[in-house]
């Protein structure tokens, strides 16, 4: 009788994993194994149906006058390191920045459900409409931040934020910190929350300081809900491209991998090469994701 | 004894006057919005720090200049349809994998994952070939469609932690009475799973509403894009006379509803959002 039912539920089982199976097919594997199999070809996005295999041209190829393919182009190299510097700084300050915030919405303060409520409000605005907030607020001739910083004498004159080379990056990763952070924070303050109180209480009267029970107790206790948080944003810094595009459009000195990839795929129709960029971003954040669960120990 | 206790007020107060710095820094941006969008004329682009004006132009020209009023429509539907499909095809998924055990459940859950982290731009191109393929390029359908690689594996994953907590001996007696698997799953699994399914579902939403790349690619006349979509193009006749007032009144237009949402839903998105990460 047991054993019937075990059976019928398992059919069942399957039955209800159909229609996931169908869509995880279409939306999914399919479009995955088309783009790679499409980086070998030349095909056109004008005309997808007309493409002939290349081989690894699309990757690396010798001609006359020189390499070609996207291994040898400098432009997707300094892609791939302004990602890296955006995803390895971002990341970081998010992480602090979150840890800081969980810390201020554990501890019980009067102001704690306005701050719980308020860190709630960048994490649900459109990552494009926090783009343009602030765009807005760091715009050169009229924004805010110029605003301040003239009156409070720190700059003789309005900085070009989202123009310069040199400042570009540092504000696209100011929008994604301020984007991001609540996540972070979230996350940690329920792990801060289940900190068991009698440890901290016990170390207290047992003469440990306020540095050291959080060293001691509270950090290694949410080791592992940080690592996962930082999972997280690192995979979604590593594929940034709404922040980015708004921000600084398709400027070198913050293209990422996503942009450099859509503007070959959709903006010079290279759907081929396009391609071909994209299966290198899957197979880099790949790699990186793996190193990282296996240096932080993480179990998934 | 004394100098403990100043040490303690201190130490408070520092933790307040830092508590006030984050509400500020987050709420901060969007106020600036707000104010700039109800300016007009060239006071919109003088800096102040309170309101001092209130004109609704800004408000008027969006909706009449070009078809907001449709891409709030678009992106509505969008979203809705995609957090229904997710969540029919989630809750059936999660029942299988939270509760059944069986060869091939670990792999299974393995797979969802790792779609649910996958880059967009991966499948970017594969993506447009689907589109075009199924003919909803530049339809809404289309981007439904693909949305459903960003929900359904985020719904699953999540409902399926959900499942799990529930106890086995309801199912077990409507079982051994008979109740086939619709039966048990209408009138058993689904009352119990509206809670999660509507903390899902609203996450879920959130997602698409603020979709970007897929909408951006998949759509090309104004009249189908989304919201985000919308916002990001909003221009003027060249880079450097961006209608501010504009932007910045479509901005609070389409983020007044996500916060009143977020407020009211503020402990079960908390929940939800650990629950789909934490339990990974």
């Amino acid at each position: 009788m047991a054993a019937s039912i075990q059976r019928t539920r398992i059919r069942d089982a399957w039955l209800c994993l159909l229609p996931t199976c169908l869509v995880l097919l279409t939306v999914a594997l399919w479009p995955l194994v088309r783009t790679v199999v499409m980086g070998f070809t030349d095909a056109s996005l004008a005309d997808p149906g007309d493409a002939h295999f290349i081989g690894l041209r699309n990757y690396l190829h010798r001609e006359a006058q020189g390499w070609s393919g996207v291994l040898a182009d400098p432009d997707w190299w300094r892609a791939v390191a302004n990602t890296l510097v955006f995803a390895g700084i971002s990341v970081a300050i998010e992480s602090l920045l979150g840890l800081g915030i969980a810390l201020l919405l554990n501890a019980r303060l009067p102001l704690r459900a306005l701050l719980r409520a308020a860190v709630l409000i960048p994490w649900a605005i459109p990552t494009v409409v926090s783009a343009k907030l602030w765009a807005w607020l760091l715009n050169e001739q009229f924004g805010m931040v110029n605003d301040v910083l003239l009156r409070l004498g720190l700059i003789a004159e309005p900085l070009s934020w989202t123009g310069s080379p040199r400042l570009a990056m540092a504000s696209v990763i100011a929008v994604d910190v301020w984007k991001a952070t609540p996540f972070v924070a979230l996350l940690l303050l329920a792990a801060l929350q289940g900190v068991p109180k009698e440890c901290l209480e016990a170390a207290r009267l047992d003469g440990a300081g306020r540095f050291l029970r959080f060293r001691r107790i509270v950090l290694p206790f949410i080791a592992a809900p940080l690592a996962v948080a930082v999972v997280f944003r690192l995979l979604d810094a590593l594929r940034v491209f709404d922040v980015v595009y708004v921000l600084t459009a398709n400027n070198v000195h913050t293209m990422t991998m996503s942009i450099y990839a859509r503007l070959n795929l959709v903006d010079f129709l290279d759907a081929g090469y396009g391609s071909a960029v994209s299966t290198l971003l899957m197979l880099l954040i790949g790699l990186i994701t793996i190193a990282y669960v296996r240096l932080s120990g993480l179990r998934l | 004894m004394n100098g403990i206790k100043v040490k303690r007020l201190f130490r408070r107060t520092a933790m307040l006057a830092l508590a006030a710095v984050a509400v500020l820094y987050c709420i901060f941006p969007f106020y600036y919005a707000l104010l700039t969008s109800l300016k007009s004329g060239s006071a919109l682009f003088e800096v102040t720090y309170w309101p001092t004006s209130f004109s609704l132009g800004n408000y008027r020209a969006v909706f009449t200049e070009q078809p907001f009023g449709r891409n709030i429509l678009n992106s509505l539907l969008v979203s809705t349809a995609v957090v229904f499909l997710s969540l029919a095809v989630g809750v059936l998924a999660a029942y299988a994998l939270g509760r059944v055990r069986f060869l091939g459940r670990r792999p299974m859950l393995l797979l969802i994952l790792a779609t649910s982290m996958f880059p967009q731009v991966a499948v970017l191109s594969g993506m447009f070939e689907l589109v075009r393929f199924f003919g909803l390029y530049n339809q809404l359908a289309g981007l439904c469609l693909t949305y459903l690689l960003l929900t359904m594996p985020f719904t699953i994953w999540v409902l399926t932690t959900f499942m799990r907590e529930l106890p086995m001996e309801l199912e077990e007696a409507a079982r051994l009475d008979g109740a086939g698997l619709w039966l048990m799953l209408r009138r058993i699994l689904l009352p119990l799973a509206m809670p999660a399914m509507v903390t899902t579902g609203l996450l879920a939403f959130i997602m698409a509403w603020n979709e970007f790349l897929f909408a951006l690619t998949f759509t090309v006349t104004n009249d189908k894009r989304t919201v985000p979509v919308a916002i990001a193009m909003l221009g003027g006749a060249s880079e450097h006379e961006l209608p501010w007032g504009n932007i910045m009144a479509a901005s609070v237009v389409v983020t007044v509803p996500l916060i009143v949402l977020v407020l009211i839903f503020q402990g079960r998105i908390v929940s939800g959002l650990t629950q789909g990460a934490v339990k990974g």
